[in-house]
């Protein structure tokens, strides 16, 4: 990163990913605040952000138990939502070539803000920046978030702060660009009704896992 | 929350990275695949907004402070306000109603 800044296509790019991170910082810190109110500890708090490393997996995993669903699924509705790592990672897989260990690294970065960043460069070599700067700088903002936010999070009571409101508003936010296509929104309208109205019938969690046979609007071409 | 959620997590979401840019690579996947996976966020952020703001206590539909703040946070999320500020001003107008009521 520090070699990046001596490179002025890359400045904006550094600038950029440093100002993302300290932004998921914030989303990060209400993580481990929310993490130990759902009843994980510090270390679980932490070693699900270093491990996971996908913000709306473990809000949703972590929305689940606060809300007394069981183990299985939190895991179903989590995993679901890491499922679009995948398709990333597809997209990324051409751009980032290289030994295996430093792919194994570079899936372990491969998130929303990360593809984004790249995909906003021209050239393969700034995509290929862009990649490491923004998963760099997200992975360390995001952990140290948790930590800080678990430690607090043990000492203050999140209602009284209307924390438990941001999960759903960070998740509002998240939705709005997936919004832009007629497609993305006829998904979203759709997920939405089969979960409320599965709400009274299913376990906690259940729900979230039904709304995804909207997925099928985009069989139809 | 048990570890056992935490490891199973932590090792599924590693795998669907690895499987999308190690195992799979620049492979092409067939195109209603492609366009299924493409639309799971939004089907699931959509699910999760409604249930974190009205299913949160239990087996019922639930209105309180949380759908204030929600539905502050879909107004600025229509206005393009930064993320930062969405997450923010949701949790306030949550408290601050919840301290009125």
């Amino acid at each position: 990163m520090i070699g990046a800044w001596g490179d002025p296509r890359l400045r904006p790019v550094v600038w950029a990913s440093l100002t993302l991170g300290s932004a998921v910082g914030v989303f990060g810190f209400v993580f481990g605040v929310a993490a130990v109110s759902a009843g994980a500890t510090v270390l679980q708090a932490c070693a699900m952000s270093l491990l996971v490393f996908t913000g709306a997996s473990q809000f949703s995993a972590v929305g689940v138990i606060a809300a007394g669903g069981s183990t299985a699924s939190a895991l179903g509705g989590a995993l679901l939502l890491a499922a679009r790592n995948g398709v990333y990672g597809l997209a990324m897989a051409r751009r980032l070539p290289g030994p295996l260990g430093r792919r194994l690294l570079a899936a372990q970065l491969t998130i929303d803000e990360s593809t984004a960043m790249s995909a906003a460069q021209d050239d393969p070599e700034a995509k290929r920046a862009a990649f490491w700067i923004t998963g760099i700088s997200v992975y360390f903002f995001w952990n140290t978030a948790t930590l800080l936010g678990a430690v607090v999070g043990t000492a203050i009571d999140p209602t009284k702060f209307g924390l438990d409101a941001a999960f759903p508003a960070g998740f509002v936010a998240m939705l709005w660009p997936l919004l832009r296509d007629a497609r993305g929104r006829l998904t979203a309208t759709l997920g939405a009704v089969i979960c409320v109205s599965l709400i009274p019938f299913l376990p906690v969690g259940v729900p979230i896992l039904c709304a995804a046979a909207a997925v099928l609007v985009g069989v139809r071409r | 929350m048990s570890w056992t959620l935490v490891v199973l997590l932590g090792a599924g979401a590693f795998g669907f990275k690895v499987l999308g840019l190690v195992v799979v690579g620049d492979r092409a996947l067939p195109p209603v695949l492609e366009r299924c996976l493409n639309l799971i966020p939004a089907a699931l952020i959509a699910a999760i907004v409604v249930h974190d703001t009205f299913g949160i206590g239990g087996q019922h539909l639930t209105i309180d402070a949380r759908a204030a703040g929600v539905g502050a946070a879909v107004v600025l999320a229509w206005k393009r306000t930064p993320f930062v500020l969405v997450v923010i001003v949701g949790s306030a107008v949550t408290a601050v109603v919840r301290a009125i009521a």
